[in-house]
Formats: structure tokens, C-alpha cells, sequence
């Protein structure tokens, strides 16, 4: 690895505790952000030469910090600079450094990081952008990239977002324990949104972007390690991991969506599965279900299977079982009912999610598992309307290009022999 | 002599390579790894998991089962076990009847890549 590289990943590495502390000494984001843009760019000139620091956030801290204070001084031309000379003599006096940066306050900057980028005012995709901007630290081209909208419309989402949360109060003292348990899960409910932007984006030709996935998967990975107690923490980052583990087998070559059926499992990334399996095993050792827990289980019992007509069905109909009593909603009860399908047949499928047609009338996989298990019954008039209603709910090409496969297949069978 | 060369990195920078960054330290590692391989003097190889999937057992009358890595400084580390276990409770069980009545703490880790090794023992 050059020198780029290390420094580019240590800079990542470091950025959400760095961002997060900056934040609570100057209690302004885009402050926050700029010292840590000085610091980096002090480190670039001194870390080549002096070698990595020990610990490279508190280095930036320290020094954004600094760089920031002293920008201040110079502004009010009242006191003469600091020679760079002070800063550069860091890295020698470094190993003090974490010391003296209070290290227990580290999880709940981050904590109040995370979570004011999911402020309940803001609108999802807003919270999503303003975490892989100021969390994740990719730049407003790579996310507008990603959620493919202009580079200035992305702009614009990111500073009306940060606007809002400068006019929001957010409170900066340590938090109790019950408002600490209230951000983990509005952070957890953000981190779960951006894993299923990039897992089923939400329109534009890509169905699938990976590089959300992934930074969703750090981010997981990063609430985990400041609460590694937590089963449904354990739980969420499990699922994006099993979940994640089928992209290399979710397209075919020509970009058209593979259901888990049909998929090749030798694709699936069996280290994923492996960390996720391990770490659902290590929330379910709490006995403290949570929903986390249970769809991680779920993906858990398809990750298990080595061919498709080999999943327990029975367990994942149990499991859905449960979620469905843990917190109810229509789309539950609708994933339950695929598992009804395989284990009792398409009647008995079609009758539980018939009651769901009104809540679920504008919901493009309700239309698409209705056509399935209609065409399975020979009902293929009412199938193909399914599967109509379906292509006009579609968010993607993929999506919509699937269910025409349907669709064609309908037409195909119900024509005269 | 068979000697242990224990790996330590910081995991927010690691767990920051690209997969091309990961696959250059591993290819640079394994030129190293392959001359002692193929003279018979590699032993097993194992790269574990991140330590957000490890859980510390420690040990005392009745050893106390911790989520999470272990953190403390003042204890060094002076061996481990590989063993086969169907799920990690297993292996907390494994940990925590070698740890009944004595002092010190095991760190449970699931192994991401295992390598046997040619090494004779």
C-alpha cells in the first residue's frame, strides 16, 4: 500500500470519532467538518514523514482542534500565530495524546453524531445523505452518484439538511440511558434505510448499489463496537451481512433481478454469511428477541440452506410468526405468507394476504407475490392484472422487467396449445 | 523452535481498505508465507473476524460471559485454541469450563480464514 492509500484509510477509519469529538467542542457541523479538513490536510504533510501516529483520531482531534482555535486568533489579529513548529512536535508527544483526550466521552460524541444526522425532522433521504456526507465522508458527487441526482441537487439536500438540524436544538450533554436506548434505535432504523437504498434502490436504472450497502455494513459495524451489548444491534448488523452476502447472485449478467429461488448459492459470499451467523448466534444467546433479531434469523435460515428447496420453511413461517407479533405490519404478514405458499400451497397463501389489499394497494411486491401465487392456481386472467399493477408500481427497470418475465409467461401458458 | 506471529492493526483503518488494499496486503504477505510453505515451515494461519462477533469469558468460580472484545491492558496474551464448535455457545461452553476456578480471561473469536499449515508439530 502507498502512502495515499494508509493515510486515505486511516482518515476514513478515523473520521466518526474525529467529526464527533470536533463536534462537541464547537457544537456547529460544517465547523466541525472544516477542522477536521485542516487537520487532514496537516497530517498529509507530516504523517508521510514522521510515520503513522498511534492513534490517528486523536491525533486529528487534537490538531483540528488546534488549527481551528487558532484560525479564531488569527481572525481577531489580536494575538500573534502559532508556529506550525507546536503542531509538527505531535507526533512526539503522541502517546499522551489519548490520555488526555477523554476517551469515555468518545461513544456518545459519535452516538450524537449518528444521531443528529437522523434528526426526526429530517426526511429519510436526507438523513441518509447527511450521514454518508458527514459520518462516512464521501463527497456530495460520490452520493449524488449513488442516489443518482445532480451533483447541486445533492448539495442542496446536504445544506437544507444541516440547516435544519443548526435551527434544531440538539442537546450536547451526556445522555441519560432511555434518550441513549431512543438514538441507538433511530440510528439503527437510519442505518437499516440506507442498507435498503442501496439493497433495492428506490428508482433510477441501478437496482442494486453496492457502495450503500457497504457503507451502511461500517456503519452497523461502528454503533456495534460503541454498543457491543447490544443483541438487536448484533442483530442489525447480522442481517445487513447475510442480506449482503446474495449481491453477487441478486443479478444475472444482463442486469435482470434473480429471485432467491433461482439464485446460484455458490455466489453467495460465504464470509459475510459466516460473520453473520455468528454474530445472530451471539444476539440469541440474550434470549431478548427483538425485530432485528428475527429477520436476521430469517436470513440466517436461507443462508443455511445449500439449495433453494432445502430452506425450512416451517421455521422461517414460525419466525415471521413472531415478527408479526413483535410489530405488525402488512409487509410481514406478506413475506409470511410466501412461506405459507411453499409449506401449505398457493391457496392458503393467497388467502392470508387477500385481507392485506388494502393496505397494501400501492405496494409494487404485494402485486408481484398476488400474480405468483394466482398464476400457480391456473387463475391466469386475474394473475396478469396482478402482474400489471405490479409493472406500474415498479421503482426500477429491473423491477419491472422481472415481472413482465412473469407477465410473458402468463400469456404463454393461458394461449391455446 | 515454532514461533507465533500475532497480527495487530487498528480495525476502523483496516476495516477502511478497499478490497484491492486488503488484496495487495495479502498478496505481499503471502510472498513472504509461500517461501516458508514450501520449505515445510508454515504452520497454521488464521485471520479472525472483527471483534464485534467476539464475546470474553472471564474466568473465576463461576466465569462471567462479556460481549465484546478483551480490553484490558494489564493481562498479556500467553496462548490460544483453535477448536470446532457448531455455534458460539459452544465454544463460550468450551471457554468457560477451562476457566471454572482459575483467574485470567478467554477471548472467543470466530475465525474468518483458516489455513492448516505444512509445519510437522
Amino acid at each position: 500500500m502507498n502512502d495515499i492509500a494508509w493515510i486515505d484509510a486511516a482518515f476514513r477509519g478515523a473520521r466518526p470519532q474525529a467529526i464527533g469529538a470536533l463536534l462537541r467542542y464547537f457544537r456547529d457541523l460544517d465547523q466541525a467538518e472544516e477542522a477536521f479538513q485542516e487537520a487532514c490536510l496537516r497530517a498529509l504533510k507530516h504523517w508521510p514523514v514522521n510515520g503513522p501516529p498511534r492513534d490517528p483520531a486523536a491525533w486529528l482531534i487534537l490538531v483540528g482542534r488546534n488549527t481551528a482555535l487558532d484560525d479564531v486568533r488569527r481572525r481577531n489579529k489580536s494575538q500573534p500565530l502559532p508556529p506550525d513548529k507546536l503542531i509538527s512536535d505531535l507526533g512526539d508527544a503522541e502517546s499522551d495524546l489519548a490520555e488526555r483526550l477523554d476517551s469515555s466521552r468518545y461513544r456518545d460524541d459519535m452516538l450524537r453524531l449518528l444521531f443528529i444526522c437522523c434528526h426526526p425532522e429530517l426526511p429519510a433521504t436526507q438523513q441518509i445523505a447527511l450521514a454518508l456526507r458527514v459520518v462516512s465522508g464521501l463527497t456530495v458527487n460520490e452520493i449524488a452518484h449513488a442516489f443518482l441526482v445532480s451533483e447541486s441537487a445533492m448539495e442542496q439536500r446536504i445544506t437544507r439538511a444541516k440547516r435544519h438540524i443548526a435551527a434544531a436544538k440538539v442537546p450536547y450533554e451526556t445522555p441519560g440511558a432511555v434518550e441513549r436506548a431512543e438514538r441507538v434505535a433511530a440510528v439503527a432504523a437510519m442505518i437499516y434505510l440506507l442498507f435498503n437504498e442501496g439493497y433495492s434502490a428506490s428508482g433510477g436504472d441501478a437496482h442494486i448499489r453496492l457502495p450503500l450497502c457497504e457503507e451502511a455494513i461500517r456503519l452497523a459495524r461502528l454503533l456495534l463496537k460503541l454498543f457491543p451489548g447490544e443483541p438487536e444491534i448484533m442483530a442489525l448488523t447480522a442481517l445487513l451481512l447475510l442480506q449482503h452476502s446474495r449481491a453477487p447472485a441478486r443479478l444475472d449478467a444482463d442486469g435482470a433481478i434473480v429471485l432467491l429461488d433461482d439464485q446460484d448459492r455458490r455466489l453467495w459470499n460465504r464470509e459475510l454469511i459466516a460473520e453473520g451467523l455468528a454474530l445472530v448466534d451471539k444476539a440469541l444467546r440474550h434470549r431478548r428477541p427483538g425485530p432485528y433479531q428475527i429477520q436476521a434469523a430469517i436470513s440466517g435460515v436461507h443462508a443455511h440452506a445449500a439449495r433453494a428447496e432445502d430452506t425450512d420453511w416451517a421455521e422461517i413461517d414460525q419466525l415471521y410468526g413472531v415478527l408479526e407479533r413483535l410489530q405488525p405490519s402488512p409487509v410481514v404478514t406478506l413475506n409470511r405468507a410466501v412461506a405459507v405458499a411453499k409449506l401449505h400451497g398457493p391457496a392458503a397463501a393467497l388467502a392470508i394476504i387477500e385481507p392485506l389489499a388494502p393496505q397494501l394497494g400501492g405496494y409494487f411486491h404485494f402485486f408481484g407475490v398476488k400474480g405468483g401465487l394466482l398464476m400457480q392456481l391456473g387463475r391466469a386472467e386475474e394473475a396478469r392484472t396482478a402482474f400489471d399493477r405490479a409493472i406500474a408500481l415498479a421503482h426500477t427497470p429491473a423491477e419491472a422487467a422481472h415481472i413482465r418475465l412473469h407477465l410473458d409467461r402468463v400469456l404463454k401458458d393461458s394461449q391455446p396449445a | 523452535m515454532l514461533y507465533a506471529i500475532l497480527c495487530y492493526h487498528d480495525e476502523d483503518v483496516v476495516g477502511a481498505w478497499t478490497k484491492a488494499d486488503d488484496d495487495a496486503v495479502l498478496a505481499k504477505r503471502a510472498a513472504v508465507t509461500g517461501k516458508l510453505a514450501a520449505q515445510g515451515r508454515l504452520g497454521p494461519v488464521a485471520r479472525l473476524m472483527p471483534t464485534s462477533a467476539a464475546v470474553t469469558i472471564r474466568s473465576g468460580g463461576e466465569p462471567l460471559v462479556i460481549d465484546g472484545p478483551f480490553a484490558e491492558t494489564k493481562e498479556q496474551l500467553l496462548g490460544f485454541y483453535l477448536v470446532d464448535c457448531a455455534s458460539l455457545e459452544e465454544a463460550i461452553e468450551v471457554a468457560r469450563e477451562m476457566g471454572r476456578g482459575e483467574s485470567g480471561a478467554f477471548e472467543v473469536r470466530p475465525v474468518r480464514l483458516f489455513r492448516p499449515g505444512v509445519a510437522p508439530a
